[in-house]
């Protein structure tokens, strides 16, 4: 019978950050974040709040909510741990990937859903700039998922509308699938695809 | 580690019956082909034929009605494929009606059929997963060639009123088929009495084998092969005879009919005691489903702000076998369309976790769940964003 329990459903190191997640934002500690970021939501089943505190432009400390799945819950307890002490222009490109790589890999179809750690990081950083009145010299260089569900980049709607593949709402939707599962980034995309044809004269 | 295991999944599969592994085991002589004329095929043939009483007595069906197959996907779309053959022969002429909370092997197969030009109609149900019998007469009229609705739901548990469903089908014309694959041995059902034209079953949901079950069919109703090859089951259903899952699945059926109203009895007070302890023990629960109108052994709950797959995870570590309706588990965005045709929120169904009893579980199986599951709600609550 034990045997089969070993064989879980994710790698060993997520089963470790599932079990004990490191970094949690406990209610009774009294944490005073200087940046926090929020992304996801709980219709799309998956949801994150990370709080930071930084000194001399680094990471000193972080703490972290997660709504979510196994691999949601660990991929969050990971990446928390991969940018503790590194500085804010690092911790602005840390990709979904390198948390992946922290965890030794994920199922497939959970790399898209529940790796959202970076996003929440780099809202958590933009929070922290913006409260501190400093310049975001970051914000423009990382592609930003606008669609959590279908993962729609800015640069991908910005891509799209330049070289004219899409030419309407309609046919951005056909290509990316924005919008198409909780529908919560329509607004956005919406807004963005607006702003980008302005920006190209389209 | 703890040692203790607590399988509560029994809606998805059961651990096969001590008395059908023994008969099974004691059938290894029965290896002759069904079909052939000497002594060895002959035995397996009677084998094969005192099943066929088995199964058909546990729905009160005729003998001759029982028609084996792989299970109860593959009978859901025999039973499909005599729909759209009907519908064929009338030029084009006709409709399917089922709901919209049934199996993936019909909800699977109507998308497929659309494609092909086929028209069907999904009925309602309403908050409780039974059906909107309002939505049923709207939606029925003289076209109709075949209801199918099924008798329980597997992830609710909700009970549909198939008497009723049944009669009204046939006051338009229409044939009426239930995949009663979770109700055999947990509730009554009687092709005699509650005027079903075609059931499909599955052994395994029943103590019996995977991989075999059956489709029944009133005498006289339409019936036409999916499959093509020899003259098994009276030609309908060819290849060679299964005998050892056959054995099995007539003995499983022979238990089912025998311990009924004492299984009915002791999943009904398992599953009330989870219930009822869950309620008093964790705050902000929701249980989902009809809760008059209900299998006895199924519970299905959802846990705001604690997302299923997390939970079940967690419950898996301490030994608890269960299923969740979350996206999470499904490889889709998408949580349960069973729950969500209920209209439930969509958060909710997310956090929703599915235990389902059978024959051997215990009272202390319930005491252990009622021990583990609470502080595994509270830590990923305190966890949680909200």
């Amino acid at each position: 019978m034990s045997s089969f329990l070993e064989q879980w459903v994710y790698t060993d190191t997520v089963k470790d950050h599932f079990m004990n997640p490191k970094n949690i934002w406990k209610k009774d500690e009294n944490f005073n974040p200087d940046g926090v970021g929020e992304v996801g939501s709980m219709a799309c089943g998956d949801q994150m709040k990370i709080g930071i505190k930084v000194e001399n432009d680094k990471i000193i400390d972080i703490r972290w909510l997660t709504y979510g799945c196994a691999s949601a819950i660990a991929s969050t307890s990971a990446m928390s741990e991969l940018v503790k002490g590194m500085d804010l222009e690092s911790a602005y490109n840390v990709t979904p990937k390198m948390i992946t790589d922290e965890l030794g890999g994920l199922p497939e179809h959970k790399f898209h859903c529940s790796v959202l750690g970076d996003k929440a990081l780099r809202a958590a950083i933009d929070d922290y700039l913006e409260k501190n009145n400093l310049i975001n010299n970051y914000k423009h260089k990382v592609a930003k998922v606008v669609c959590d569900c279908n993962n729609v980049t800015d640069q991908t709607i910005e891509e799209l509308v330049k070289t004219d593949k899409a030419k309407t709402l309609d046919e951005l939707q056909k290509i990316t699938n924005y919008g198409t599962k909780c529908g919560k980034c329509k607004d956005n995309v919406k807004e963005l695809f607006e702003e980008f044809k302005h920006i190209y004269g389209k | 580690m703890d040692s203790k295991f607590v399988y509560l999944d029994n809606n998805a599969t059961t651990q096969v019956a001590p008395e059908v592994w023994q008969i099974m085991s004691e059938s290894q002589q029965l290896f002759g082909n069904a079909s052939s004329m000497h002594g060895f095929g002959r035995a397996s043939a009677m084998a094969i034929s005192k099943a066929r009483g088995q199964v058909a007595s546990i729905i009160d069906a005729k003998r001759e009605e029982i028609y084996f197959t792989s299970g109860a996907t593959e009978s859901n779309n025999i039973v499909f494929n005599i729909a759209t053959n009907i519908i064929d022969k009338n030029n084009g002429k006709g409709r399917i009606l089922t709901s919209t909370i049934e199996h993936p092997s019909i909800i699977e197969s109507v998308k497929y059929l659309k494609t092909k030009g086929y028209k069907i109609d999904l009925i309602d149900v309403d908050s409780t997963n039974r059906l909107d019998i309002d939505d049923f007469k709207r939606k029925i009229d003289n076209d109709v060639v075949l209801v199918s609705v099924m008798s329980a739901n597997n992830e609710t548990g909700t009970v549909q009123p198939i008497e009723e469903i049944s009669k009204i089908a046939h006051e338009y014309g229409a044939l009426f088929h239930t995949d009663a694959t979770q109700s055999i041995g947990k509730i009554d059902i009687s092709m005699e009495k509650m005027k079903i034209d075609y059931l499909s079953l599955s052994a395994h949901k029943f103590y019996g084998p995977k991989g075999i079950g059956a489709l029944a069919a009133k005498k006289g109703v339409p019936l036409n092969n999916l499959f093509h090859g020899g003259h098994q089951e009276q030609g309908f259903r060819p290849g060679t005879y299964n005998n050892f899952s056959i054995i099995g699945l007539g003995k499983a059926s022979e238990l089912a009919e025998k311990d009924l109203l004492k299984e009915r009895d002791l999943l009904w007070k398992m599953r009330e005691a989870l219930r009822i302890g869950i309620l008093e023990k964790i705050d902000d629960v929701v249980v989902n489903g009809n809760q008059k109108y209900c299998l006895p052994g199924t519970l299905n709950v959802s846990f705001p702000r604690a997302e299923g797959e997390s939970i079940l995870l967690y419950l898996d570590m301490e030994g608890i076998a269960v299923s969740t309706g979350s996206a999470c588990a499904t490889g889709s965005l998408e949580p349960s369309y069973v729950l969500l045709a209920g209209g439930l929120d969509i958060e909710i169904a997310h956090g929703s976790i599915r235990f389902s009893f059978g024959r051997f579980n215990t009272m202390e199986d319930v005491d252990y769940v009622l021990e583990k599951l609470p502080p595994i709600i509270s830590r990923i609550r305190e966890m949680s964003t909200r």
